[in-house]
């Protein structure tokens, strides 16, 4: 057998040579990566398709209707533009952050132990954290005990207490959007930035190390300052684990899921569309609204998955 | 080759034996002395549950299993296609039975029970909720009562406010209440936080209001989504609630503290020291809260409930609830023995001795009840003139869900009603 596999591999080398024999050794490669896709991903995108096109219960065709309620319904344009702000605000705070941290604790005696504290909150089960961070925000009306952290600091301070998870207008952070963004999506944005800032200061912290000694030197040497061999040196090597880590966490931000549903399961205007989709599909039984979702959301993911796949392969390259 | 031969009679063993295994169930089954249950309870209530049983187990020598599920209407649903239902099954609410008699899967039980005594045992309301097509199809036990509103006798009698009987009344005391500005400052406490079922209190403020307002008929179809929710009733139901919950001044807190308050927390506001409201409309269940979070408080001097006040005189009876319905799926002697051991008082008062049930039938003595306020319950509910299931508990859960996440909107955005409720409806259009 093994020899057989050797000389049909031999054969195919061979240039100019297109036996049927070789055809089979294709199609014998191929068949199974081909069916195992066919199956879980071009038969699930297509009947999401078609199901995006019918009705709830997919009884008859619709055309277009679910895409334009999605547009028009108030509660989903609630959770397309809570989507935008996740993908806008979550992305830039974490890979910020991460990048901050990577480089202050890359200079610090104590680096491993600063590192582990920030990466403990991506090894904690996510429902173990919500259950933290319920305490962290958790509310009572003016002139009751504070139990939650926030509001018993910020009541301590004077500030009347905030039900963060559940006002769509907090003080202050209010006037800072336009009317229709909803301000307590901040209080979630801040748990996932919490999550997943560790992941990607690890990652950078990585690069950073990775980058030529002399070459930092050798900046130093010419009088460099320190901002300026972070702004001349670190950032540009680092730039392509900076795209890496970026489009990891867009990802992530589209398909938001978890956070938001353990936190206030959608209520309160804080829905993203993959909880609106999941309660669409599986609370209110609507087939086709909730395949118009899915499919938006696909079409969202798609050009950040070829830009994360063209980077991958030039880098590969590059090696 | 030697080898090969036995590992044949190896083969041959190990398959006589997985064939006396499978045997082994369908055996039992055949003896005809044991019924198979199949319910909700698992912990506590099944060992009520269990305890309520033996003595037909020891008097008959008969058995009974158990099979205990989170997701009874799904495994239900399954065996019952399947062909191999289980021979009784306690069901939460009447809606899947209604549905399964209708289908010919439920044995009538009034082919076999005394129907002279069910009738004297159980009120006329109880009897009509387990008719389909003038046969009887379950019998209900294990009763629970939504028509409870929560206070503290001692802050009332302090203050001098006395228990309103009316909504009018109620209004009226509320509104002294503010006006008052003693302690409690504020006559409501409302929370609806709830993780994902956030709304549900809501939802039962709702319902109340509704059956004592506009009767059984409008609740039904309601329930049965015959009439609309922009229908004006409905719109007025909504309304009502909002005066309460969004009055200035009812509730500490306002919209904001009802959304962000657990409805558990929010049932100890009447009972701390000082209390920081009057009163807070929740289920009989209450009492379990109450007692585990001050357990020196005394059950009817320091916490009680009176009935929701009466809407309309005519409806003044009503109470929406829940309750536990026995059916069976077979009809062989020992179902028929099982089952009518089940809907006699002697069986019921076990349990009810035992605590955490309320029993429908008139015959259970009220003075077996363990504590006043579970006896105040029952006496309430087999008195029921007009007794309803919770509505969202009767509707599809789409609709249910929906309910729940519009009240949330409400709250937040008492304008946009309308919207909420048209949002509502076009649910309920796919859901029925």
């Amino acid at each position: 057998m093994g020899k057989l596999v050797a000389n049909l591999l031999a054969k195919r080398r061979t240039p100019g040579r297109r036996s049927a024999r070789k055809n089979y050794a294709f199609w014998f490669w191929v068949l199974p990566a081909l069916v195992f896709v066919a199956v879980f991903l071009v038969y699930p995108v297509v009947g999401t398709l078609r199901l995006s096109l019918m009705n709830a219960r997919s009884t008859a065709n619709v055309g277009l209707d679910n895409y334009t309620w999605v547009f028009t319904d108030p509660a989903a344009r609630d959770a397309l533009l809570n989507n935008v702000l996740w993908f806008t605000l979550f992305t830039l705070l974490a890979v910020g952050l991460g990048v901050l941290l990577a480089v202050l604790t890359g200079r610090v005696r104590y680096e491993s132990t600063a590192k582990a504290f920030i990466f403990i909150p991506m090894a904690i089960s996510f429902v173990a954290a919500a259950v933290i961070w319920k305490f962290v925000y958790a509310y009572s009306p003016q002139g009751f005990t504070q139990i939650g952290l926030a509001n018993a600091i910020g009541t301590g301070v004077g500030l009347p207490p905030v039900a963060w998870l559940v006002e769509q207008k907090l003080a202050y952070l209010g006037q800072l959007l336009p009317a229709p963004l909803h301000t307590n999506n901040f209080a979630l944005i801040a748990v996932g930035v919490w999550m997943w800032t560790g992941f990607a200061m690890v990652i950078l912290s990585a690069g950073i190390k990775g980058i030529p000694a002399e070459v930092m030197e050798a900046a130093r040497v010419d009088g460099a300052s320190e901002w300026q061999v972070f702004r001349r040196i670190t950032l540009p090597i680092l730039a392509p684990t900076i795209a890496v880590v970026a489009t990891t966490l867009i990802i992530q931000a589209l398909k938001v899921f978890d956070i938001v549903w353990v936190m206030t399961t959608g209520n309160y205007g804080t829905d993203a569309v993959a909880t609106l989709m999941y309660k669409e599909m599986f609370s209110y039984q609507n087939f086709g609204r909730a395949g118009a979702l899915a499919v938006i959301l696909l079409l969202a993911i798609i050009p950040i998955m070829l830009i994360n796949i063209r980077r991958f392969r030039a880098q590969e390259q590059n090696r | 080759m030697k080898k090969i031969i036995a590992g044949d009679y190896k083969w041959l063993l190990i398959l006589t034996l997985i064939m006396a295994l499978l045997s082994i169930p369908a055996a039992c089954r055949s003896s005809g002395g044991s019924v198979e249950v199949l319910g909700e309870w698992g912990g506590e209530e099944l060992a009520s549950f269990q305890a309520m049983v033996a003595p037909w187990q020891q008097s008959t020598g008969y058995n009974m299993s158990f099979t205990g599920t989170r997701d009874l209407i799904a495994i239900l649903t399954t065996r019952v296609q399947a062909g191999n239902p289980p021979d009784v099954a306690i069901l939460p609410n009447p809606g899947l039975m209604v549905e399964l008699a209708k289908g010919g899967n439920l044995t009538p039980l009034d082919s076999f029970l005394d129907m002279t005594t069910i009738n004297q045992d159980y009120a006329q309301g109880w009897v009509d909720l387990g008719t389909v097509n003038g046969h009887l199809y379950a019998i209900f036990m294990k009763a629970s009562d939504k028509g409870t509103v929560w206070y503290d006798p001692k802050t009332f009698t302090a203050n001098g406010w006395t228990v309103p009987q009316t909504w009018d009344e109620m209004i009226a005391l509320s509104d002294q209440i503010v006006a008052d500005a003693k302690v409690p400052p504020a006559p409501w406490s409302i929370a609806v936080e709830s993780g994902a079922s956030s709304g549900w209190p809501a939802t039962d403020w709702m319902a109340e209001i509704l059956l004592r307002k506009y009767g059984g008929d409008v609740y039904d179809q309601l329930v049965d989504h015959t009439i609309a929710w922009t229908d004006s009733r409905v719109t007025d139901m909504w309304q009502m609630f909002g005066t309460v919950a969004l009055t200035p001044g009812y509730v500490p807190g306002g919209a904001t503290a009802i959304l962000a308050t657990n409805f558990q927390d929010g049932t100890y506001l009447p009972f701390e020291t000082p209390p920081k409201a009057a009163m807070d409309y929740l289920g009989d269940f209450t009492a379990g809260f109450i007692s585990t979070q001050f357990p020196d408080l005394v059950p009817e001097e320091d916490y009680s409930f009176f009935p929701f006040p009466t809407i309309t005189e005519a409806y003044s009876g009503g109470v929406t609830g829940g309750a536990d319905l026995v059916v069976a799926f077979r009809d062989t002697p020992v179902v028929r023995s099982f089952v009518q051991y089940l809907s006699t008082a002697q069986a019921q008062t076990i349990w009810v001795k035992r605590g955490g049930f309320t029993s429908v039938n008139n015959q259970v003595s009220l003075s077996d009840y363990p504590d006043v306020l579970t006896r105040d319950a029952a006496q309430q509910l087999t008195g029921a003139t007009l007794f309803r299931f919770g509505a969202g508990d009767s509707m599809p859960a789409a609709v249910q869900t929906a309910w729940w996440a519009g009240v949330l909107a409400y709250l937040q955005n008492p304008s946009q009603l309308d919207s909420i409720l048209a949002n509502i409806e076009s649910v309920a259009q796919t859901a029925y």
